[in-house]
């Protein structure tokens, strides 16, 4: 269907709009917003109607041809980006204005690129395809980290870049070993391939390779210098939307592509991967005392969370009725973490404009004169620790429940825990915004910084208000059996 | 009309408190107008709904938000009684706080989230399956919160941070009771009863006690109570709030829908968890009265008073005789009225004549009557003397106690009533018999906070007088209990 293709062309044709003509890039990426959300409702129409979409452009066949196919889950990762895009872009008109110099040059057609990546990673099913898409991912990435140009951005830039250039490799090689073994690289193709003996051994690569690029414990130790060095709408970008992109590709490949071959102890495995992560990130966040760090960590524990999806919905567990859940579960977390973290680092930002630093001694008793960010960044929080009514409980309920159901209690148990963790270290900047009068002079942001994150944050809770209609969305496209359940 | 009352009432507080964050800090007119006028189209409509569910009539508004969680508001009678007693009371409290805020910075974000804990309560109240009242009891824990700490000195920051350490691990608790529960039988609606057959007695007693303990944290059961005194730290209004509007009822009204509506009463006294209840909210109800004692700032004493008042409704509940269950549902009303009144005086107190002490009360009787008259009508009601609010609850207290075959709660009630006495009778002797300081000074200032007051004070007087009526909180409890009873 059209929209596919436009959802791949609009957001690189704004980026290349917006190098050749910089003074339009607010313009363009403006324009991208509504073209992309009116694709996004058209195609989310059409699947509720018809089933997943499928388009194979040139109308070469698979698998001469490439696919790219639009899902419930897919659409609520396209949906996802566009607002994390939309809520950034209106932030950074202000920071990045055109012509203020390097950064704001470079800053709009690399967040054009990264919105175009993450498109085309969310609907593609090619292997190769996915390739093409982390490694521009990965370099538009690198590009936003080192953006300011300060040294120690350019040194974790550095060590994002070595780390996903590993990541990177690993893949290539497990897709590689498909490609020789079964000479064809679809999703959809090679979920009905004849079993080869190395087939493990790629499966096994390619995950190295993602997890390393979507911060899996212990692969995390490059995220915090870089998603704390970037300017605060590029972290945003970083924190909620990028790592989703690679852990999308995890998933499908352990249960679209390859499900015969998983087993048992692989996805406890990465699961408890998962756990320490979340357990790990938290007490580190807990020990930071600059606010972007301990988001930062916070990103590492949240992300820890989806990969308890594996055990819960992979395996023998796709074909239980609680699967249902736990699949829903975990894209209402991805979605409801994406919205909520790049609406805190767009928070954090202004605090650290304002008073010239980051600290939590230092953005003491901010509540006072910036309510509504401070509105928000609580709105956040509260998505954050999962709480209801935010979307992060719904997608946290049906986890809990889906764990519960297939008598793996334990995973309820890291949730829970995660998230009281989680309410111990956000609360200390909380605490600190709310402690006192505040200093009495501040660099005020702008009202459309200030309703940027506020956006963000709302829509995270409104996800969980009114989720019967994202609920829907993402089943689209699941196994039948799977929708019974609960 | 009928179908959507329930959404109505949510709304009629969540609308103003959504409005109320945006309105300017100098918009004073348009913010009163605001909480005032969806407090008394809330007060219509639950008239509108008192009458017709006494007649029978039953309501039902469902939203689907995923496969098997939804979003159900049903009122029955019980919700009823809470959400009357907490919709008057946002009213008069609201009068009370225009008033005492006067002047003061931040009253947007006051108005606002005070606003949004009634729309939880209400919320709460209204709830018809487990995982809404979850939902809700998460929203009033954490809209509380910038209450608390609405002062932003140490005290209420340290008060705000010992009110979450609590609440939010009680809170893990109450989920893990409700998703192990649900995991086994499916969603819990509380008009029917659960299939808890499928569960073995044991893992039916642990989430007894994990409901209890995520409940108690609200309800200010020992050990749970902490928290309560510290957050006296909170201005006039919010400690109000928290005693006697939305949170601490909240808790307690928690453990009456658990053990009447979920786990049924039948099923509380075959597990043999009725009786250690029993004993813990008696427990409650002497410690909580012994540190009351032991307090020379009325807040605090009066915030100890809460925490022994407070199990009175759920020893009633525990006990589980008709009279009982009568009594301590009933007395979520009375305590309500009562202690509202105490904490309006208090607040009267401290802000007019800057008196926070005890001490300092001495001959205020004088300079400031229709204070002292309402104060003295809610301590005298606290102790139980015939005719206010507090001797009706007691007596079926009583009464039940001795039909359940648990004379021993008597005993508890006597103790508690004497230890009442030695804590309230001193401060009205103090108001009303000893000469006031030289330097003692004060008026009663802005009708806004003295009529507030006054009205609660005669309120707790008439429920006493008027406990026969079918629509006192008494009538009231006694529909409840018949409809619970006689199915």
């Amino acid at each position: 269907m059209d929209a596919i293709v436009v959802l791949l062309a609009a957001p690189l044709a704004g980026a290349f709009l917006s190098i050749a003509a910089p003074r339009l890039a607010v313009v363009a990426s403006a324009l991208v917003c509504v073209v992309a959300f009116v694709a996004i409702g058209l195609l989310g129409a059409e699947m509720l109607e018809l089933g997943p979409a499928i388009v194979v452009p040139g109308n070469w066949g698979v698998p001469l041809g490439i696919g790219l196919e639009a899902d419930g889950k897919a659409v609520a990762f396209l949906a996802m980006t566009a607002l994390v895009m939309a809520g950034v872009i209106t932030a950074a008109s202000v920071e990045f204005a055109p012509g203020s110099g390097r950064r704001s040059f470079g800053f709009w057609p690399l967040a054009l690129l990264l919105w175009a990546a993450m498109n085309a990673m969310i609907l593609s099913r090619d292997l190769f395809n996915l390739y093409v898409g982390l490694e521009l991912l990965t370099l538009v990435a690198v590009g936003l980290v080192a953006l300011s140009g300060k040294a120690d951005a350019l040194a974790a830039a550095l060590r994002y870049m070595i780390f996903a250039l590993i990541g990177s490799l690993l893949y290539l090689l497990g897709v590689v070993m498909i490609y020789g073994a079964h000479g064809m690289l679809d999703m959809g193709l090679l979920s009905a391939r004849t079993p080869a003996p190395a087939d493990g051994l790629a499966l096994a690569l390619m995950t190295a390779g993602l997890a390393a690029k979507t911060a899996l414990f212990p692969f995390h130790v490059w995220l915090p210098p870089a998603h704390a060095g970037a300017p605060a709408p590029a972290s945003a970008l970083l924190s909620g939307l990028v790592p989703k992109a690679s852990f999308l590709i995890a998933l499908r490949l352990w249960s679209e592509a390859m499900p015969d071959i998983v087993r048992p102890e692989a996805l406890v495995l990465i699961a408890l991967l998962g756990a320490v992560a979340v357990f790990h990130g938290g007490l580190l966040a807990l020990r930071q005392v600059r606010l972007k760090l301990i988001i930062v960590y916070s990103t590492v524990a949240q992300l820890g969370y989806l990969f308890l999806i594996f055990p819960l919905a992979g395996g023998e567990g796709a074909a239980q009725p609680w699967s249902a859940g736990a699949w829903s579960g975990v894209t209402f977390h991805a979605v409801s973490h994406a919205l909520a973290k790049a609406a805190m680092f767009l928070a954090a930002g202004l605090y650290m404009r304002a008073v010239g630093s980051d600290e939590l001694g230092a953005i003491r008793g901010l509540a006072r004169s910036m309510p509504m960010t401070t509105f928000a960044f609580g709105l956040a929080a509260l998505t954050l620790m999962g709480l209801p009514p935010s979307g992060a409980f719904t997608g946290k309920y049906m986890m809990i429940t889906a764990a519960l159901a297939s008598g793996q209690w334990w995973w309820g148990v890291v949730l829970l825990g995660g998230g009281l963790l989680s309410a111990l270290y956000l609360y200390r900047p909380l605490e600190a915004l709310f402690d006192g009068e505040g200093p009495a002079e501040i660099i005020r942001p702008r009202r459309r910084e200030e309703l940027a994150p506020l956006f963000l944050a709302a829509a995270a809770i409104l996800l969980g208000i009114f989720s019967a209609v994202p609920f829907d969305l993402i089943y689209v496209g699941r196994p039948d059996a799977a929708v019974t359940g609960l | 009309m009928s179908v959507y009352l329930p959404l109505l009432i949510l709304l009629s507080s969540l609308v103003p408190a959504l409005l109320t964050f945006f309105l300017p800090e100098r918009a004073h007119g348009l913010r009163n107008g605001l909480n005032l006028g969806g407090a008394l189209i809330k007060l219509g409509l639950i008239t509108v709904m008192l009458v017709s569910v006494g007649r029978g009539a039953t309501y039902d508004f469902s939203m689907q938000l995923a496969p098997g969680l939804v979003l159900a508001l049903r009122p029955d009678a019980l919700s009823l009684l809470f959400m009357t007693l907490s919709a008057l009371l946002w009213f008069l409290t609201t009068i009370y706080a225009i008033a005492y805020f006067e002047g003061k910075p931040n009253q947007s974000r006051f108005f606002g989230f005070f606003s949004l804990c009634v729309a939880a309560t209400t919320g709460l109240a209204m709830s018809g399956s487990l995982i809404t009242f979850f939902i809700f009891f998460e929203l009033l824990t954490l809209a509380t919160w910038p209450l608390v700490i609405h002062q932003q000195n140490r005290a209420s920051l340290a008060a705000g941070r010992v009110y979450l350490a609590y609440a939010l691990p009680a809170s893990a608790a109450l989920l893990i009771a409700i998703l192990w529960l649900e995991s086994v039988t499916g969603p819990i609606l509380f008009s029917t009863p659960a299939p808890l057959d499928r569960l073995d007695d044991t893992s039916l007693r642990i989430i007894f006690a994990l409901f209890i303990a995520g409940m108690g944290v609200k309800a200010g059961l020992i050990p749970l109570h902490g928290w309560l005194p510290v957050a006296m730290a909170a201005p006039a209004p919010v400690s109000a709030l928290l005693h006697a509007v939305a949170v601490v009822k909240a808790g307690a009204f928690g453990i009456a829908r658990i053990t009447i509506d979920v786990f049924g009463i039948d099923r509380v006294e075959a597990l043999g968890v009725g009786t250690p209840l029993a004993v813990l909210a008696s427990a409650t109800i002497l410690w909580g009265s012994i540190r009351a004692l032991q307090q020379d700032e009325i807040k605090k004493r009066l915030a100890f008073s809460t925490v022994s008042q407070v199990s009175y409704i759920v020893l009633g509940v525990a006990l589980a005789g008709p009279f009982a269950v009568i009594g301590g549902l009933a007395h979520l009303v009375h305590q309500g009225l009562m202690k509202i009144t105490l904490f309006f005086c208090a607040g009267i107190f401290a802000e007019r004549a800057g008196v926070k002490k005890i001490e300092g009360l001495n001959g205020l009787g004088r300079i400031m009557p229709w204070t002292s008259v309402a104060f003295s009508l809610g301590a005298l009601g606290m102790i139980g003397l015939p005719p206010l609010a507090g001797f009706v609850s007691k007596v079926y207290l009583g009464v039940g106690a001795l039909q359940s075959g648990s004379a021993w709660a008597l005993a508890v009630l006597a103790a508690s009533t004497l230890l009442n006495a030695a804590y309230f009778l001193p401060l009205l002797y103090r108001l009303w018999y000893l000469p006031p300081a030289p330097d003692a000074a004060g008026d009663e200032g802005k009708p806004g906070l003295v009529v507030p007051a006054v009205l609660t004070a005669a309120a707790s007087l008439g429920v006493g007088l008027f406990a026969g009526s079918p629509y006192s909180p008494l009538g009231w409890a006694t529909l409840i209990v018949t409809r619970e009873y006689l199915p």
